[in-house]
């Protein structure tokens, strides 16, 4: 295995064809991004970019058409606990307590249950969820439980945290709420984080750099550092700055987005 | 708390006005006591079914033994044993088949043609094999009755597999689950709603064959007691035997309410 420092993450010409059955739909098209280790990056764009698809790559659910993408060293085939993945419909298993949950994954590795012990304490209360420790999902609010999964991704250690729009579902209290507590968690634990979403302030609140993806086919429109302070503020003039000129080539986008599918109901 | 026991009271006004026009109609004459007995009659038949048929002997065993030797708590146990060891070889060949058929698309493509022909032959429909592979007595019965309980579990145990969200297959295979793992952790317990749901109409379908393989094969449980009754023309003993048919069928519906309950506290639906 050969860990290359200065990239965590390599995609090189990656595409991606769906094959539906009247046609085929170029979801991306040679997508070449380096990430560094540590680096925190958010995929932005209107639905339909091929932005969850290139996570979903990077995650080893659906590898790409062509292309290659390596992560940890190693190419991607398959899913697996080197990239841990927060769901946005937070997917915990509702037959496990909030403690099970975060286990299974140490159990899959056959850790020895005093370490396990160890380590999902330490995690429970690291997200603030000790309380809710023998609670099933069903009686947790949609913040506590995105608390859950990503308590149970960092379970696993993993140096890679993949996103999908893990904040989309809850209201913008506990949403800030959340993104401050993964900021902590992120500076402290320094792992590299990519992380979708259709906010274009989450992604300037958020990243330290910031890929703008184009609507089908699936092209890199922009990928901009992000460098202001954290925790940053969304009513400063930089910020907002980068808000507009982000806002305007999400909005062509979501325009071409717009645009095609009144195409199509013409056809029809 | 009030507002239950008010709850229960007011549903027992309809039965005590059916039982006492019941009881109305029989001290008038208005029926023969040979079709309607009176509901005094009927209670009082199913004490003395319900008690021991000898005087208590110290000799002939312990108390308890002698205390459970009355014939209906005979019949009870008999037909529950039927039921219990019936329930068990069909549910028991039906989930694991299920859970494979479920998860596995050439499986289903082997059986599921098969199972769609023998599936809706009711299990009563098999009596006349029953008896010729089987003779009389317990294992004819216990044969209906696990076809009876085979055919719920098996149809929703694999619906059940087939139902499970794969979200939870996605986010296992990403904890990196292998494929026993995946198919114990997280298919089965994410089928059990499905599968419960085929506990429950098994059971009841076994109730109903239990009663029917008593009257036909067997010599006592509680199917065979009633049919025996009517021969002697004791209604007052079939009415007795049906009241006892009822209560052991709620007390297994509550005992499964109950599991199911116990089972499932995990889950949305059953939050009340």
């Amino acid at each position: 295995m050969v860990t290359n420092l200065s990239s965590h993450i390599k995609i090189s010409s990656v595409n991606k064809v769906f094959n539906t059955a009247d046609k085929e739909v170029i979801a991306l098209h040679d997508i070449n991004l380096d990430i560094p280790e540590g680096q925190f990056v958010c995929l932005l764009g209107p639905s339909g970019c091929g932005k969850s698809t290139l996570l979903n790559a990077i995650a080893g659910f659906a590898l790409p058409s062509s292309g290659t993408i390596i992560a940890n060293g190693e190419e991607v085939k398959e899913p697996g606990p080197d990239r841990g993945m927060v769901f946005q419909e937070y997917a915990l298993f509702p037959w496990m307590t909030v403690e099970k949950n975060i286990s299974f994954g140490l159990e899959i590795k056959g850790f020895k249950k005093t370490d396990i012990e160890q380590r999902v304490s330490h995690l429970l209360q690291m997200l603030g969820l000790s309380e809710f420790r023998l609670r099933y999902p069903k009686d947790l609010s949609g913040g506590m439980r995105q608390r859950v999964a990503i308590a149970r991704v960092l379970a696993l250690d993993s140096p890679i945290m993949l996103m999908d729009e893990p904040f989309g579902a809850l209201d913008a209290l506990t949403r800030r709420n959340l993104q401050d507590e993964l900021l902590r968690i992120w500076s402290e634990l320094k792992k590299t984080i990519i992380f979708v979403t259709h906010s274009i302030e989450e992604a300037i609140y958020m990243a330290d750099r910031v890929i703008v993806m184009t609507y089908r086919p699936g092209t890199v429109k922009k990928d901009i550092l992000i460098d202001l302070p954290r925790l940053r503020d969304p009513s400063a003039i930089a910020f907002n700055a980068l808000k507009r000129e982000l806002g305007q080539l999400v909005m062509e986008e979501q325009q071409r987005h717009h645009n095609e599918e009144l195409k199509l109901a013409v056809v029809d | 708390m009030t507002l239950k026991w008010r709850e229960m009271a007011s549903g027992l006004v309809v039965p005590i006005v059916l039982i006492a026009i019941w009881q109305g109609a029989t001290s008038m004459d208005w029926v023969n006591p040979q079709v309607l007995p009176s509901p005094w009659a009927v209670l009082k038949k199913w004490l003395e079914y319900a008690s021991p048929m000898t005087p208590y002997d110290a000799a002939a065993g312990s108390w308890w033994a002698w205390a459970l030797s009355g014939e209906l708590l005979r019949d009870t146990m008999g037909t529950m044993y039927r039921v219990m060891v019936g329930f068990v070889v069909g549910a028991g060949l039906a989930l694991p088949l299920g859970l494979v058929m479920g998860s596995s698309a050439r499986v289903y493509a082997w059986f599921n043609p098969l199972l769609q022909v023998l599936r809706p032959i009711p299990p009563i429909a098999y009596i006349p094999l029953s008896i010729l592979w089987f003779g009389l007595g317990n294992p004819p019965a216990i044969f209906l009755i696990s076809i009876g309980a085979f055919f719920p579990v098996l149809m929703n145990t694999i619906a059940g597999v087939h139902h499970v969200d794969n979200i939870y297959i996605r986010a296992a295979r990403n904890l990196g689950a292998s494929q026993s793992t995946m198919f114990l952790r997280v298919m089965l317990p994410a089928a059990v709603p499905y599968i419960l749901s085929g506990v429950r109409i098994g059971i009841g379908t076994a109730f109903i064959v239990v009663i029917v393989s008593e009257m036909i094969a067997v010599n006592n449980g509680l199917g065979f007691r009633i049919l025996e009754a009517r021969e002697y023309f004791w209604s007052d003993k079939i009415i007795a035997g049906m009241i006892s048919i009822g209560i052991l069928g709620l007390v297994i519906d509550v005992a499964m309410n109950q599991l199911n309950k116990y089972l499932l506290r995990w889950h949305r639906g059953l939050d009340n």
